[in-house]
């Protein structure tokens, strides 16, 4: 079964030399002159207004765990949904009730107000 | 098992000289498509050695001085900026899209002197979980290129950017759900393979017909994916500049143009291998054409690949040409708009598409 994945491994050897090669393009081709102005950071011509490490807002940490949540719930219904037919009535209805418990979960976030971005 | 190895390394090779010169074609479909659809001309002229050939190809312009333009410009990195994470971001934004199409079959069997080719890079039994997981790597050059720009305006784009690709992949993977329960495989040279039928004699039982919301769902959330109009604020290209690469110059930026048009031509491959029947030709089985009514028809076995091939590309141009007709014609959605459609819109009728496939199924078999 392992075999199945030399050309997984070979393309990935493609692709990561294609991709270097070009990535690596302009530092290999291209002329090296520093200027001061090149050093800066491009902001539509005002001078620089701070490093960038600083903070952001929490709503994306939130979006980000919300996505944690769903994506395993849909780890979970790929090997139902291979299996499906094997499984008959029963197994639809206890995916339903999973699917069911976690849509109350989408509903209390969206009316707590975490799925808003404006 | 050098043979198999050699074989593998043949198709990868295939596959990925297809992927390259797919994005390079659109580079110049979408540069004249858009000229078209805006009532312009758009670049057709190419000044080649002073002038002196009787013609000026804007072909030229696009495909041959530009990448070289991209490729030999000078690599500005800001002072700041992390060196390491500047060069792997466009790496990593590139790198996954183009390995994803290892697992798209682009045709059937190759018979070559009693050996039999499967027209696919890489034969997996969970296909569509590699395409997932792949797909899933690909925010990581988003993250990295905008964090490591040491921009406060690039990164906000990069975050924007990466909330907005990990909220289009759930809908991406829910809606691939009613497919895998429809053909009761992961595999996608399978799926293909099970296109073939045809419904009621007539009708090839292309993966839309069961699933057309799974479809448009797909399509949809893989737009969102490549970032392009309507879904592009992180790249904003009439606001932040380039947003979160707005610090790459040279052939890192082409990185990330090439994973612009990588995605597209990826999207495009996997509607068509899910929904309408990869490198199936309707009424085309492996020996010949078998047409309703009872008309047989033989044909050698080289034409058959060569049509079921052609067929392919076909539909992939196709898909491409109705993204870039897409991009060109609608407006940019804020990103409020842009968030609530993938988790209040999408997220919830992906959910109903899995339920109501699933009692179709249980209960009509």
């Amino acid at each position: 079964m392992l075999d199945q994945y030399i050309g997984v491994v070979l393309t990935f050897a493609l692709a990561a030399t294609v991709v270097g090669l070009m990535v690596s393009a302009s530092m290999l081709l291209g002329p090296h002159k520093r200027a001061a102005m090149k050093d800066q950071v491009f902001e539509c011509g005002n001078p620089p207004s701070g490093t960038a490490r600083g903070r952001f807002s929490v709503r994306f940490y939130l979006g980000a765990i919300i996505f944690i949540v769903f994506d395993v719930e849909v780890v979970f219904l790929y090997p139902w949904a291979i299996v499906l037919r094997s499984l008959g009535v029963p197994g639809l209805v206890e995916m339903t009730v999973f699917i069911a418990v976690l849509g109350v979960a989408l509903a209390y976030v969206w009316r707590k107000g975490a799925l808003v971005w404006s | 098992m050098w043979a198999d190895a050699g074989i593998a390394a043949a198709t990868s090779l295939v596959v990925l000289l297809l992927v390259l010169s797919l994005c390079f074609v659109l580079l110049w479909v979408e540069r004249k498509g858009s000229a078209l659809i805006q009532d312009r001309i758009g670049a057709n002229r190419a000044n080649i050695f002073g002038g002196i050939l009787p013609f000026n190809l804007g072909i030229v312009n696009t495909m041959i001085a530009d990448p070289i333009k991209m490729f030999t410009k000078e690599d500005v990195v800001p002072a700041d900026a992390d060196k390491l994470l500047h060069f792997l971001g466009p790496f990593l934004a590139v790198f996954p899209v183009l390995v994803i199409f290892a697992v798209v079959p682009f045709g059937d069997v190759l018979v070559i002197g009693g050996h039999s080719v499967d027209l696919q890079a890489a034969h997996l039994d969970v296909g569509i979980l590699y395409v997932l997981a792949m797909s899933g790597l690909a925010v990581y050059g988003i993250v990295l290129g905008g964090w490591a720009s040491n921009s406060r305006w690039a990164l906000l784009g990069a975050i924007r950017g990466s909330a907005q690709m990990i909220s289009y992949e759930i809908a991406m993977g829910l809606a691939l759900i009613g497919t895998v329960m429809t053909f009761g495989t992961l595999d996608l040279q399978a799926i293909a393979r099970a296109q073939g039928a045809h419904l009621w004699g007539v009708v090839p039982a292309w993966g839309v017909l069961y699933q057309p919301l799974g479809f448009l769902i797909f399509l949809i959330a893989g737009i969102a994916e490549s970032k392009r109009v309507p879904f592009d604020i992180p790249e904003g290209e009439s606001e932040l500049t380039c947003g979160f690469f707005t610090e790459y110059s040279g052939s890192k930026q082409a990185c990330f143009m090439l994973s612009d048009f990588a995605e597209i031509v990826v999207v495009s491959g996997l509607v068509t291998t899910l929904f309408f029947g990869a490198w199936q030709v309707p009424f085309l089985a492996r020996d010949g054409w078998h047409f309703p009514g009872g008309l047989t028809l033989a044909m050698p076995h080289l034409a058959i690949v060569a049509l079921q091939v052609a067929s392919f590309i076909l539909k992939v141009l196709l898909f491409c040409c109705l993204q870039i007709l897409v991009r060109w014609s609608l407006p940019r959605y804020r990103y409020d708009q842009l968030m609530d459609l993938g988790w209040k819109r999408l997220l919830p009728l992906a959910l109903v598409n899995v339920l109501v496939t699933g009692i179709v199924i249980v209960l009509a078999g």
